[in-house]
């Protein structure tokens, strides 16, 4: 008998109030609940996080490795985009 | 640390204590035997909750009988007829199905003492149930979601989890014996009563089971609960030659 082998999913999890959530890893998980479950058990054992989103990995529309240079490349140069040109006063947190 | 004694308090310790502790082993068992690596960290995690309160526990026991004893002495130095856990927690369970079912019981059983025990008039006692009934109640949502995944599930898993219950079933009763211990510190406001735990415990496994297509026996009233009284089923003693071989065989061994 051949293992059916459940679905992957990934794993974002927000740290702290105010924060962005953060790809935290992926699991496997026989439904949405049991994967926010199991991410639960996986990735906040250490008092990582105070909340969890899951998503299955096959839902996930991802960029190409392959498209990696006319995808990202072009934006290297262009220095004028960053917002470099002004002081971040140094009790702003998260920038 | 308290220089007077109190032998009930302390003996009500180890009995809290020896659950977690012997349960928390037949769950660190299964690791690297569980049918999926998230269950098996979901299930060391659970492990872990039980130590940190046997640990506790374990500690008052020591303070509370004047000895000042270490939960390391509690926990590896004593014989088998020491050992105050009911015969639940020592049950050997080899299959999902039954190990989902002892924790499913366990579980509910000790949350709904916990509760009664945040309002101890001891203050470490109600401390500890405080945090203790955050982990349990995780313990028992992850025992409930897998017995009804298992028992609402296909015929092979709904015949598995059924022959669980029926695994553990015979060691409910004891469960809801009250010990002449836990009654007086029951009587006293320190204890819990296990006699009070019964309608919650029956009202979710009743829950439970409606959820999971699946019976949930009756409660047989039983007159004693020997494991309180350091009797124990023929499944204790491998459980602490394990538990204490490491302890016992090298003296200057540290952890």
């Amino acid at each position: 008998m051949s293992e059916p082998v459940w679905p992957l999913y990934e794993v974002f999890v927000r740290g702290r109030r105010g924060l962005n959530h953060v790809h935290a890893g992926s699991l496997r998980a026989a439904d949405d609940q049991m994967a926010l479950h199991n991410a639960r058990d996986l990735y906040t054992r250490r008092n990582e996080g105070v909340s969890i989103w899951v998503v299955r990995s096959d839902l996930i529309t991802a960029s190409s490795p392959d498209e990696k240079d006319p995808f990202f490349d072009p934006a290297g140069d262009k220095i004028y985009r960053h917002p470099t040109f002004y002081t971040i006063p140094d009790d702003v947190p998260h920038i | 640390m308290s220089p007077t004694s109190e032998p009930d308090l302390a003996a009500y310790c180890l009995m809290l204590g020896d659950d977690a502790l012997i349960m928390s082993h037949r769950l660190q068992e299964w690791c690297t035997m569980a049918p999926e690596l998230e269950d098996e960290v979901a299930l060391a995690n659970i492990a872990l909750d039980l130590l940190g309160q046997a640990r506790e526990l374990l500690t008052r026991a020591g303070s509370a009988d004047g000895s000042g004893r270490s939960e390391d002495y509690y926990a590896y130095f004593r014989g088998e007829d020491e050992f105050r856990n009911v015969w639940l927690a020592e049950l050997r369970c080899t299959d999902f199905g039954q190990l989902i079912a002892a924790l499913l019981v366990f579980a509910t059983w000790r949350l709904a003492l916990l509760q009664q025990l945040t309002g101890s008039s001891d203050e470490m006692l109600a401390a500890l149930a405080a945090k203790a009934v955050k982990e349990v109640t995780y313990h028992r949502d992850y025992a409930a979601r897998w017995a009804v995944r298992l028992g609402d599930g296909t015929a092979f898993s709904h015949d598995r989890m059924e022959a669980g219950l029926a695994h553990v079933w015979p060691y409910v009763p004891e469960l809801f014996v009250a010990h002449e211990v836990e009654q007086r510190l029951a009587a006293a406001g320190t204890g819990a009563d296990p006699a009070g735990a019964r309608a919650e415990f029956e009202e979710i496994l009743g829950q439970v089971g409606a959820a999971a297509t699946l019976e949930v026996p009756k409660i047989v009233p039983e007159a004693s609960s020997p494991g309180r009284d350091g009797v124990h089923t023929e499944a204790m003693a491998p459980l602490l030659a394990e538990l204490q071989g490491v302890a016992r065989t090298d003296g200057e061994a540290t952890w």
